[in-house]
């Protein structure tokens, strides 16, 4: 909330809130515009999800894991994968339980699990390379770590596979570990997969549900925000087995009964073509990661540059880069703010360029772990990542 | 492998997966009701929402939102409200209270009336808090209270007998101002009013609010305003807002609904009114729940205020023309029902219509020691053997007062002309059966 508005300030690149500024596909947009136009379709729907929405989520994850999903029980349609995440809490979580966190995190996992009454505990992933960091793959959780964090009061593990912010995809050895603990002591897994499309050359993303043992203990959580590019859509969903999902639906009938219709027809339009194009390189969840694949590399190169060391993301579309390279000497501001906070409050000053410091993504024990970091987001048009060269070609001009 | 597990583990997994906050609020009567309405109606009555579409500037508001140059209005928004809403909203609400209104502090859009709701007893509501709730009430308000550990207590409307010859009114059930005082303690956190009423269709008058405003003063309770059906209010009948009393503002939350508004109940948009010091509280629950809420369908309703705030009062405001437009609807199902027999309760507002069914008793017979409310198994009954669905007033009720008003039913009226003659046909024709059999 508080990035959000100086961001707001038209003069300054804003390369900090995770929101495109490309355009959603068109077909997309004009399918809520036919929908606008069916009357029918501007009133209630079914509470847990319009069945064509639901029906079209089943067809696709059904391909996708191999596995019957049933559209009317192992579905709930909520706001936002953000949604998904609240009811799944809700409806699981508890006074007197722990879920585990890794560390960074998107920033609402830990006020939503406090809001459950829960204990949240922290891992925090490490870089394994001590030091420097080239790849999101160089940051991995160490199992001995991992395997302490578990007891017998553990509900739920959150995972972000590919991970906000640092872009890192799970391997499936990776999620092997988590799953051997989460079988082990009989853990719930919420398993955030937003940016499930979003996976670079050379880079699968796995669904830690498809692992033996976790179809039974895991919520699997999309998003149509960044599925289609329309965080403005605000649906995302929530898939898993009947016996969770049921106390899922039980919250969302409490909270906010239903989705609004036009939106979720028009995203069941859209599934329906690219489920039909699967088999195709043109369906939009394979060209959109290709097109940001580019973006990805021409902002890593922007900013090697520039003297600043970035950390290529194999996924998602957020880029962290560790910016005590260019020791910017900021002891004289005598906030108490972590060194990334005042970073990026110095750079949206002087530099007219704005990111999000990462330890916003952090617990308190981390913050001085991450606050050498800022969280790039590059799923922008070229000319926003114009403006960004001119920046960062003149940053070293000014500073030199 | 039992004995491998550890005790701890052993205990772990024989407790419910689920939270203890979802225990007693998985029932709902909708899923039920709504799956016999599609598996049998031919008519539904049930339900509460129009099978009018909205008006014509509202839809063409949301195709010029979605076809625009801006393709940013796909992605998020104001996470508290889009600004062009929260600014109109504020200004139009404005006027009515007679208040300086800041978009930025006294308006919250949620995602539906519903979703504020939520907030309210999430923001408002701890454990060992009692709520007080009007029966009968909109059924989420029992779920909700408890879910955020608090304790429901009910009051109830009670119906006077009209005088000779006359129909019942909704002016006709009343609370009792004595009765009320005594469900007011110093436990008691807030209470539910819902003006105009649903399922009743009662407009609570200036005297009866001063009633309700008075002890929220006495106890200092704070008053959450559900009136999403502000508009719809009849035979030159005022919606008054409990906010404009003295002593209220700074201690209520008023509820609105675009859905209701204009009759677009799928885009599920709503918003919160009120005082910063209670909103922010709203904000934090609004903030860890959902965050955003969709833009596009905000923009359109922005669009659709500002074309009311221009027309406010004049013929052509659909503020004036919707409300005209049910009350001769209104007029119609009175009629219909009078003739055969069901006695209808003349709504002073909302678009619904509750109906005492007692003359129909020979067609469902009572089962005495039937779990299940007359009503209830009279709708059931009526929706597979007649194919009209209406909603048992009972489900208005806790489950401790189910039968206490258990022989009426609840229409919904915001229907076309040729829904509600074709309800009519079937309504004459059972006539028609009973008295030839």
């Amino acid at each position: 909330v508080e990035f959000t508005k100086v961001a707001a300030d038209p003069s300054i690149v804003n390369l900090g809130q995770g929101l495109p500024d490309i355009s959603p596909p068109s077909y997309v947009k004009e399918e809520l515009a036919k929908v606008a136009a069916v009357d029918r379709l501007n009133q209630y729907t079914r509470g847990f999800g319009h069945p064509s929405l639901v029906k079209a989520l089943s067809q696709v994850y059904e391909r996708v894991c191999g596995r019957k999903i049933d559209p009317l029980t192992d579905i709930l349609v909520t706001v936002g994968a953000y949604g998904s995440l609240f009811s799944t809490i809700q409806a699981l979580i508890e006074e007197g339980d722990e879920v585990i966190i890794i560390e960074p995190f998107y920033d609402c996992y830990e006020p939503m699990v406090k809001m459950a009454g829960a204990k949240p505990v922290f891992i925090p992933l490490r870089n394994k390379n001590d030091g420097s960091s080239a790849s999101s793959a160089d940051w991995v959780l160490d199992p001995a770590e991992l395997a302490n964090k578990f007891n017998s009061k553990t509900k739920a593990i959150i995972l972000n596979t590919p991970h906000n912010p640092i872009g890192k995809v799970f391997t499936r050895e990776e999620l092997q570990v988590i799953a051997d603990l989460c079988i082990k002591h009989d853990t719930l897994c919420i398993s955030d997969e937003v940016y499930e499309w979003l996976v670079y050359k050379g880079n699968k993303h796995i669904k830690i549900a498809t692992l033996p043992g976790m179809w039974e203990r895991t919520i699997t959580i999309g998003s149509a925000g960044k599925t289609y590019s329309v965080t403005g859509w605000k649906l995302g969903w929530s898939i898993g087995p009947q016996n969770l999902i049921k106390h899922l639906q039980v919250v969302h009938q409490n909270t906010l009964y239903t989705c609004p219709t036009p939106l979720q027809e028009a995203l069941a339009q859209a599934f329906g073509i690219d489920y039909k194009r699967m088999d195709d390189p043109d369906c939009y969840f394979y060209s959109l990661s290709r097109e940001l694949e580019s973006k990805r590399d021409r902002m890593a190169q922007l900013l090697q540059e520039a003297g600043l060391k970035p950390v290529i993301p194999d996924g998602g579309y957020f880029m962290i880069v560790d910016v005590s390279t260019l020791n910017v000497d900021l002891s004289d501001v005598d906030e108490k703010q972590p060194y990334d906070y005042k970073f990026v409050k110095w750079m949206i000053t002087s530099k007219k360029l704005s990111a999000i410091p990462l330890s916003a993504f952090c617990g308190p024990e981390t913050k001085r772990q991450f606050e050498k970091y800022i969280r790039f987001c590059f799923i922008k048009k070229d000319s926003t990542l114009d403006a960004a060269e001119v920046i960062l070609k003149n940053w070293n001009k000014q500073t030199a | 492998q039992t004995h491998l597990l550890s005790l701890s583990l052993q205990a772990k997994m024989s407790r419910p997966v689920q939270a203890r906050r979802l225990e007693g609020i998985d029932k709902n009567i909708w899923v039920e009701f709504v799956k016999l309405a599609a598996t049998y109606s031919t008519v539904n009555l049930g339900q509460g929402f129009p099978d009018f579409p909205p008006p014509d500037f509202l839809k063409e508001a949301f195709v010029r939102a979605l076809s625009g140059e801006n393709h940013m209005l796909h992605q998020y928004t104001r996470a508290f409200g889009h600004p062009p809403l929260v600014k109109i909203l504020a200004q139009f609400f404005g006027k009515l209270l007679g208040r300086d209104l800041d978009p930025m502090t006294n308006v919250m859009v949620t995602v539906g009336a519903y979703q504020a709701l939520f907030c309210c007893f999430q923001a408002f509501v701890d454990d060992g808090d009692e709520v007080i709730i009007i029966e009968p009430f909109f059924d989420c308000y029992e779920p909700m209270v408890k879910m955020a550990g608090g304790m429901p207590v009910f009051v109830p409307l009670r119906p006077k007998a009209p005088k000779d010859g006359k129909l019942m009114s909704s002016a006709d059930w009343q609370l009792d101002p004595a009765e009320l005082a005594s469900k007011f303690s110093d436990r008691t956190k807030a209470i539910v009013l819902n003006s105009p009423n649903n399922p009743l269709g009662k407009v609570f008058s200036r005297g009866e609010l001063e009633v309700i405003a008075d002890l929220c003063v006495k106890y200092d309770v704070l008053c959450i305003s559900d009136e999403v059906y502000e508009w719809l209010v009849y035979d030159g009948k005022e919606h008054i807002r409990i906010a404009s009393l003295q002593g209220m503002w700074d201690r209520t939350v008023i509820i609105g609904s675009a859905g209701k508004t204009f009759s677009a109940t799928g885009w599920k948009v709503g918003w919160t009114v009120g005082p910063n010091r209670l909103l922010q509280h709203l904000c934090t629950v609004h903030q860890n729940s959902v965050y955003h809420c969709a833009t596009a369908a905000q923009e359109a309703v922005a669009q659709g205020f500002q074309r009311e705030l221009k027309l406010y009062g004049k013929p052509e405001s659909y503020f004036v023309q919707l409300p005209k437009e049910l009350q001769q609807k209104r007029d119609w199902l009175v009629q219909s029902l009078d003739a055969v027999g069901m006695k209808p309760i003349i709504p002073e507002g909302t678009y619904f219509l509750v109906a005492d069914i007692s003359e129909f008793k020979s067609d469902v017979a009572d089962v005495p020691d039937s779990d299940e409310p007359y009503d209830s198994r009279f709708a059931k009954w009526m929706v597979k053997n007649k194919g009209l669905a209406a909603i048992p007033l009972s489900a208005f009720y806790c489950g401790a007062h189910k039968n206490n008003y258990n022989h009426f039913i609840r229409f919904c009226f915001a229907k076309e002309e040729a829904t509600l003659k074709a309800a009519n046909d079937i309504l004459q024709k059972w006539k028609r059966e009973k008295t030839n059999p």
